[in-house]
Parts: structure tokens; C-alpha cells; sequence
């Protein structure tokens, strides 16, 4: 789960670590009553999870009434590679001398935290230089290492100290609150060599949720999706206009690659997952039933655990249900294929001994509908 | 480091050679009895089950126990096999090692990342082997299976499977077999971001293999581990032929993909980083699962397992 900024922060502010003094909001009126506790100048930022903001426009510096009236409403409606602003948050504008870069990650083929650290902050990540990188085991970062990423990255002064508390807190929250990565980028260096963190990324371990009930309220998952997880199959909505639907992450990845290299638009990934039952796959027949969007059905399955008899009962209670009424392309393999055909021989869903053909049949049959 | 397939096969001249004892923990759950049942019709030599409060029953003629500690002191066993809920894992592998197992099977999905690397410190310092969590587990087609896999796409052969999907293993393998190239080995990595043995581990535990004729990795996007052994290929100058399949070419960046594991954060997990350092490595990239045999069987030539 990635926190928008003003959740990290407020992450951030948890545990000690400085942030600008901010509020949030997710309309004009109550805008407005913000900028009035905050006082020009502030800095709007649109709250959204992605990167590039600034250059899109969607963070501008506000001076008086006149340009807040003009801007909120403006980065309000604001869509960065197809995010859109979640809220708003204000933020008190901060002079400072310098931007650093500071982040700890789950590095997954080292299999233990990792510290990053640049004395260029303020880009991102891909294009910051002269990093300094230290992998730092399984708990918190000690001192020791700390202090020495502090002098890696040139810090003089009281600022080497404030850095070290700053790794240390960050490192904490990371490690309480299982997170994958938390970056501040940048830390800002203040006149008096303090250090504030001027923006904040946060990604929550979605496996370790059931230990933080504290962090269910920055949950944002749409209606679809928060229904397809609780009956343990994995939905991701698409833009196109074919469903597909397939047992196990890998095959229906593999079948959107295909899907995608014969023309064809999926309209959303569908794993049932590995417990699936009768009416749990019922129940994603129903969800799709629902996106307005799609004209047709790619099912690509490989029985092992879950039987293909499994599926193709859903498939036949839905059609009696006429809940499902759009052309269903199918190809079965594995445990029960052969009783699967018999059963569906009849039906909407137009079985196929190879995917290949099942995709080259849904992009025909579903272009031909329009 | 012990040797997987010592501890999976054993020597020859062993009493136990080929039929090593398993232990299933969870054995009385709903996925632990299923897959139970379908291991020992494999011929898997399951010994013992663990459930707690359920010592001295039996599933299946197979003796329960309270404890890993007390099913490893009956059986001598060195292998388990854990079907148990992800929020339970951490405790039952740690058990599992604390008691002497050497090589553990992690079936559960959704463990967290914090769990998963505590339980593999521990199998490090115990100098054990962890597969999983979220594999489909490990084949040896005609000798043993450990695991949830179906046994029927499986066939006996020279060509080693490494995969971090359980169902396109399946599909890849079910290629493989139809095209007359059977498997020594079909091994499932995990869909999740932290493997107990990594893509690179797994290769290096197969290529020293007697019996075989080339690797085939089944991957998908999400972390470098296509990247890492691309470069580990060129490294360490493997010379058997390896060909790769890589899915979710099409995925949108930063949705988790079904897997906890697949999910691109800019370039870093993507499609085209691994296929171009695969290149690099002379490891070609099917489009598609029924493109795997082809491509082998360019590399391998005439001569087929």
C-alpha cells in the first residue's frame, strides 16, 4: 500500500521526524479555512501516489486569495499519468540552504533493509547522483552506520547529528511499521542546520496489514478491489475491454502479454487465486458483470489446486442467472479439462484447445461487437 | 551449504535413496489433507504430519505429532512441508529449523516481508534450505514430489525448470513434456518479494546437475532477480543452453500484479530491463509458454531428453 504524502507525513511526524507545518483538505471551503490557520505564502500540493508532481503542475506556489481561488480548484482536477488528485494538502513555504536525498528500502535480492543517501535531493531517484548506499541487516540502523552515511554525503556540523537522528527515526518507522520503502525526498537543510523533511513516500507491506489496524484508514483500494480481496482473487482494473480471468498471478500475466500482442484491450486481470471455490469465482463473475466496459470474457486456466470443473460451474450457474451475457473465449487445461468441455459444450463460452486460439477468437469476436 | 538434492534424493546405496522421508506441517487442514493424499499417490514418503492438538491421530495411515521436534525424533526426517495460514509461518518454519529440518517447502501466500527474512537468517545459520514461501514447491518427475503441483504436466527428463509462478510452471512444464523435453527437476521459486531461494541459489543448485541438457527460468516482472542471473550467466560462464520466459510484459507500472512480488516502480522490475540484460547473457525470451520448447530446441539442437 503507497501513503499519499500527507500520511507519510503524518507517518513521519509519529516518530519524531520534522515535517512543514500543512493541512489538508478535499474541497475549496474547507481550503480556505486552511490557508487562513497557514497564512500566505504556502505551496499547494496535489495529493496523489505518483511521482513528477512538480513538473505536471500538479505542486504550485500560492502568494494571496486571488491565485488560491485560481490554483485549488486547478490542481483539484489535475490527472498525473492517469492518478488523480486525491486531496489537497497546503503546506507553509520553507527557506532553506540545500536538499538532500534520504530513503530505506526492502532490498529483496540482498534480503535486508537498505539505506540510500545523496547530498542531491530534490529529484528523483532514478536521477540522483552520488549516492551512497549501505545495506544495514534486519533491524534499525545504529549509529555508527548512520554517522557514517552522514559523512559520506559531506554533512558538516550540527547537521551530521541531526542526520543521524533523522536516519535513526526513519529507520524505526520502517521497521515498526513494515514498510518496503520510505524515502524522504528531499530533506531540506535549514539555515540553522537543521533539517526538515520537505516531502514524504511511504509503501506498507500489504502481507504485514493484519498487524497494523492502525494504518487501515489510509487504505484506498476501490470497491472492487476491496470486495475481489476479501474473497482471496486478485482484481487489477485496465482500460481496455476484454476481461481476462485465469487461475494463478503468472498465467493470467502471461495471458494479458498475449492478449495485448494479438490487439486485443483487457479490461482487468483476474487471478481467482489458489482457493478458489465455486461461488468465490461466482462472485468475480459478478464483479465483472459490472465494468460497464467489457464485451467479452479470456479465460485461461491450468488446473492443479483449483479444478477446472470449479470454474466452469460458476460459469454455468452464471449463465442460468443471465448474469453473464457477453461471449466467453476459453481454453482449460490441467484437472478436469475434459469434463469442463462437456459441461460448457452448450453454452456462451467457446472452448479452445490452445490460449493463442482463445485470444485470436475474443479479439475477433469482440471488435466484431464493437 | 548442503546440497538440495542430497537431502531430496540422497545416494545411492542409502536405505532411504529416493524415497526420503517428508513431514507435512498442517497436515489436517483443508489444503495440508488434500495435497497430502496427492503427494503420497505420487509416492512422496510422507511420514509424519504436525498439528498441534492433534498428537497421536492419524490421517491417511500417517502418524500426527504435537511438534516439528517430535515428528523429526520419530522419523528422522529432514524435510517439511508447511501448509499452515501465512500468519502462522513464521513460528512453524522457525520450529520447523530449531528441530533440524534442512529443507523446508513454504506453501503459505501473503507472509510478510519482515517474517519471511526472519525465518530465512534463521535457516542460514542453521545451514538449511528454504523453497517458498508462495511456491508451488519442488518435482522431481518420477521420484518425488514436495508439493501443490498437479502431477500431470511433469515428465522425467534432462531440462531443469526454475520458476517464480506456480501455474505457469505448470504450463511451461506441460510445453516442455508435449515437445518430448522431460524435466530433472521443476522447481517454484515464489510470487513473493522475498524468496528463501533466490532464482540465482536455485541455478546454482541445478547446473552442477549430471543429468542435464539445459535451464529453462520462468519469470515475471517485479525486483532484478532476471537481471541478476543474466549477469551471474555471463559471470560464471554456463555454458549449457538457458532459455527464459518472462510474463506481464503488458502490465501497467505500479499495480501489483496478483503476486506480491510483480510490481514495476519506474524501470526497476520491468519487462525490458530483464529481456535486454537477458540478451546480454545469449538467454533468449519466448513470447509465449508454447514458444519455450522451440527456442530450446534451437539451442539444444538434435539431441533431446
Amino acid at each position: 500500500m503507497r501513503l499519499l504524502e500527507y500520511q507519510a507525513k503524518s507517518l513521519f511526524a509519529e516518530f519524531g521526524i520534522r515535517i512543514p507545518k500543512g493541512l489538508t483538505s478535499t474541497n475549496i471551503e474547507q481550503g480556505r479555512k486552511d490557508a487562513s490557520i497557514i497564512g500566505f505564502p504556502f505551496v499547494i500540493k496535489a495529493q496523489m501516489a505518483v511521482g513528477g508532481r512538480g513538473k505536471a503542475g500538479a505542486i504550485q506556489k500560492c502568494h494571496n486569495l486571488d491565485e488560491f481561488e485560481l490554483k485549488y480548484p486547478e490542481i483539484m482536477q489535475k490527472i498525473v499519468k492517469g492518478e488523480k488528485t486525491k486531496a489537497i494538502l497546503l503546506e507553509q513555504m520553507q527557506e532553506y540552504k540545500k536538499e538532500l536525498y534520504l530513503s530505506l528500502f526492502l532490498n529483496r535480492s540482498k534480503r535486508c533493509y537498505t539505506v540510500i543517501a545523496s547530498s542531491e535531493g530534490g529529484v528523483e531517484i532514478e536521477s540522483v547522483k552520488n549516492q551512497i548506499i549501505r545495506e544495514v541487516g534486519l533491524g534499525q540502523v545504529d549509529k555508527n552506520t548512520a554517522e557514517e552515511v552522514a559523512n559520506a554525503i559531506g554533512l558538516k556540523n550540527n547537521s551530521v547529528e541531526e542526520f543521524v537522528n533523522l536516519v535513526q527515526k526513519l529507520s524505526k518507522l520502517t521497521v515498526e511499521k513494515e514498510a518496503e520503502l520510505a524515502e524522504i525526498n528531499p530533506v531540506a537543510i535549514l539555515n540553522d542546520g537543521t533539517l526538515l523533511a520537505l516531502d514524504g513516500k511511504v509503501i506498507i507491506d500489504d502481507n504485514a496489514m493484519f498487524r497494523h489496524d492502525e494504518l487501515r484508514k489510509f487504505q484506498e483500494i476501490s470497491e472492487l478491489e476491496e470486495r475481489a480481496e476479501k474473497n482471496g482473487f486478485s482484481l487489477v482494473e485496465l482500460d481496455g475491454n476484454i476481461a481476462v480471468v485465469g487461475n494463478g498471478a503468472g498465467l493470467v500475466m502471461s495471458s494479458l502479454d498475449m492478449l495485448s500482442d494479438h490487439g486485443g484491450k483487457p479490461a482487468c486481470f483476474l487471478d481467482v487465486g489458489g482457493g478458489a471455490t465455486t461461488e468465490t469465482v461466482y462472485e468475480a463473475l459478478t464483479l465483472i458483470s459490472r465494468m460497464k466496459k467489457v464485451k467479452g470474457i479470456l479465460v485461461n486456466l491450468y488446473g492443479g489446486i483449483v479444478k477446472t470443473t470449479t470454474v466452469a460451474t460458476a460459469f454455468i450457474k452464471a449463465y442460468e442467472n443471465k448474469l453473464v451475457d457477453i461471449p466467453v473465449f476459453a481454453r482449460m487445461s490441467g484437472a478436469e479439462a475434459d469434463k469442463s468441455k462437456e459441461m460448457l459444450k452448450d453454452s456462451r463460452t467457446k472452448m479452445f484447445d490452445t490460449v493463442e486460439e482463445a485470444i485470436n477468437a475474443a479479439v475477433i469476436g469482440v471488435n466484431k461487437s464493437g | 551449504m548442503v546440497d538440495l538434492f542430497e537431502i531430496l534424493i540422497g545416494k545411492e546405496g542409502e536405505n532411504d535413496y529416493k524415497k526420503k522421508p517428508v513431514i507435512v506441517q498442517g497436515i489436517t487442514g483443508k489444503f495440508g489433507s488434500f495435497h497430502t493424499q496427492q503427494m503420497i499417490t505420487y509416492g512422496t514418503n510422507i511420514v509424519a504430519g504436525v498439528t498441534p492438538g492433534k498428537g497421536g491421530q492419524k490421517f491417511e495411515n500417517v502418524p500426527i505429532y504435537e511438534t516439528v521436534g517430535e515428528a523429526v525424533s520419530a522419523t528422522g526426517a529432514k524435510i517439511s512441508i508447511v501448509f499452515v495460514p501465512a500468519k502462522f509461518f513464521r513460528d512453524a518454519a522457525m520450529e520447523a529449523f530449531k528441530a533440524g529440518i534442512k529443507l523446508l517447502i513454504a506453501i503459505p501466500e501473503h507472509v510478510p516481508v519482515k517474517d519471511a527474512m526472519a525465518v530465512l537468517d534463521l535457516a542460514k545459520k542453521k545451514d538449511a534450505i528454504m523453497i517458498g514461501p508462495n511456491t508451488p514447491g519442488i518435482i522431481v518427475p518420477g521420484i518425488i514430489k514436495i508439493g501443490i503441483m498437479p502431477a500431470t504436466p511433469f515428465k522425467s527428463g534432462r531440462i531443469a525448470v526454475l520458476s517464480r509462478s506456480g501455474t505457469l510452471m505448470y504450463e511451461v512444464s506441460h510445453n516442455l513434456s508435449l515437445a518430448n523435453f522431460g524435466q530433472c527437476v521443476s522447481l517454484g521459486i515464489g510470487g513473493d518479494p522475498i524468496n528463501g531461494t533466490t532464482v540465482i541459489e536455485a541455478f546454482d543448485m541445478v547446473r552442477k546437475l549430471p543429468n542435464i541438457d539445459g535451464v529453462v527460468v520462468v519469470g515475471e516482472i517485479g525486483g532484478d532477480a532476471e537481471e541478476l542471473l543474466a549477469q551471474h550467466i555471463i559471470d560464471s560462464k554456463f555454458d549449457k543452453p538457458v532459455v527464459a520466459y518472462i510474463a506481464g510484459r503488458a502490465a501497467p507500472k505500479e499495480k501489483r500484479m496478483g503476486h506480491a512480488g510483480a510490481i514495476i516502480y519506474g524501470t526497476y522490475g520491468s519487462a525490458e530491463s530483464k529481456v535486454s540484460m537477458y540478451a546480454k547473457a545469449n538467454v533468449p525470451v519466448a513470447k509465449r509458454p508454447a514458444e519455450v520448447p522451440m527456442l530450446l530446441a534451437g539451442k539444444i539442437g538434435g539431441k533431446k531428453g
